[in-house]
């Protein structure tokens, strides 16, 4: 009797540090997404072709483009970022990986970490590169893109983990997207008015530190918070 | 309940009559400033009743207490209503004192937008988990980042609108005369009075849909059968 729990522990593999469990989930994540590379391409084409239709929609006009293309921008990311979130646990969720997870002992933490900084660098990081190229077509400055690319790489991580929340609260669903959608998007509003202010502030020449600094503090609040509600979600939707 | 909803009526009557017909009219709106005896309570107790729905969630959350639950998913359509109110008196308000239904630059406005968005997620998640005990754990879980963000959302559209034009309103720090602030307090303690008697009811409601199958409400459901049978 004595000895059995440690025959157990024996048996079991053994529980990783938090920093090789992310190591580990990270290279899967990044492997699965290289092989895969439509779901890299799809929001990134989403993305174009959203951004394109802008001009032709309100105006060509370059002083109008310059108004709008903050704007513009940051919302065709939000929406290009929503894209891949159904997939996010869905796919794991589908042939088990999760119930794996969930079962391994390992952080949930710090695999739900791993997840979200794969979907950045996979979903979040091209399209940010990519605005930078649409922003020089709607007539911004070279002084912008400094600004842009910043508020927007933060901001992109930003949805990557409010979006794994959501995913993770709709794992298993029917319909997941839309649903997504709606709890995402009112829960952006802080990060796309610092986000957006501080791009127009920089196109007109103007000190734009301020919400550059707020857009940060949000987005780290985000990324600290975030990967605690979405173990949970995992652990209530698994059972 | 009966007491709540009867004190609420009593003090709704009381706080219209002194709103409508005792408060003199205001020398800049003139009568249209009666408005603010719905639409404050309204705004007020959308808040209000987001805190509970959020407190009710960390409560079912930690203790696994299947009450508190029920009041966060009983909480949220009242409250959802009382944002509904607050949004349609203040528009109805600001066409004639801004000469316009929606003023996007209103932090305020914006502010209960993003709130009734948040309610409509809360309750769409609910609807959408067929199991019961899993649509509570998710649905708390929500109304907990939602509360994070809603301090947020407050704060930078506050910010956002103060960059992007002056308060166009009266400014809050103005003093009230007591003969329109009584009515005013009257009609906050009787919505919120009203809340809580909407809320017990529905709590009722939500608890013996949960207990459907217990003894107690199985009981309870034949006496009521029985008693009809006896009136017919």
């Amino acid at each position: 009797m004595k000895g059995s729990p440690r025959l157990l522990e024996q048996a079991a593999a053994p529980i990783l540090r938090p920093v090789d469990t992310f190591r580990t989930v990270l290279g899967r994540e990044l492997t699965l997404a290289y092989r895969r590379p439509a779901d890299l391409l799809n929001p990134l084409f989403f993305f174009v072709v959203v951004t394109s239709l802008f001009p032709v929609a309100v105006s060509p006009l370059p002083e109008t483009l310059t108004l709008i293309g903050p704007g513009v921008l940051w919302i065709a990311v939000l929406l290009s970022a929503l894209l891949p979130l159904s997939n996010h646990y869905g796919q794991d969720f589908d042939d088990g990986t999760l119930e794996q997870y969930l079962l391994s002992g390992q952080s949930l933490v710090a695999i739900c970490v791993a997840k979200t900084v794969a979907l950045w660098l996979v979903a979040g990081l091209p399209l940010v590169l990519a605005s930078v190229v649409v922003a020089s077509s709607y007539g911004l400055g070279t002084n912008v893109f400094g600004v842009l690319s910043i508020t927007l790489a933060a901001g992109s991580y930003a949805i990557c983990a409010l979006g794994a929340v959501a995913a993770a609260l709709t794992v298993g669903m029917q319909r997941a997207s839309a649903l997504i959608a709606l709890l995402v998007l009112p829960l952006m509003v802080p990060i796309l008015i610092f986000g957006t202010r501080a791009v127009s502030l920089e196109a007109t020449n103007m000190v734009a530190k301020g919400p550059i600094y707020l857009v940060l503090a949000v987005a780290v609040l985000t990324a600290l918070l975030c990967p605690l509600a979405t173990a949970a979600a995992l652990r209530i939707s698994m059972e | 309940m009966p007491w709540f909803l009867g004190l609420s009526v009593l003090l709704m009557v009381g706080g219209l009559y002194g709103g409508l017909v005792l408060a003199p009219a205001d020398y800049q709106q003139g009568d249209a400033f009666r408005i603010i005896y719905v639409h404050v309570p309204a705004a007020y107790l959308s808040l209000l009743a987001y805190m509970v729905m959020a407190i009710a969630s960390v409560i079912g959350l930690i203790w696994r207490m299947k009450l508190a639950h029920a009041v966060a998913a009983s909480a949220a359509p009242i409250g959802a209503s009382f944002t509904f109110l607050a949004l349609a008196t203040g528009s109805l308000w600001g066409k004639p004192m801004w000469g316009t239904w929606w003023q996007w630059a209103d932090p305020r406005m914006l502010t209960e937008l993003i709130l009734l968005f948040l309610y409509f997620g809360f309750m769409t998640l609910r609807s959408n988990i067929s199991e019961r005990s899993r649509a509570d754990r998710a649905g708390a879980v929500l109304a907990i980042v939602g509360v994070v963000n809603v301090v947020l959302v407050h704060y930078s559209v506050e910010w956002w609108a103060s960059l992007h034009q002056g308060q166009t309103i009266a400014n809050s720090d103005a003093t009230m005369p007591a003969s329109m602030l009584t009515p005013l307090l009257t009609m906050i303690l009787a919505f919120s009075l009203f809340f809580g008697a909407v809320m017990l009811q529905r709590l009722r409601g939500e608890v013996l849909l949960r207990e459907a199958g217990a003894r107690w409400v199985r009981r309870l459901a034949d006496g009521q059968v029985a008693e009809r049978g006896k009136l017919t």
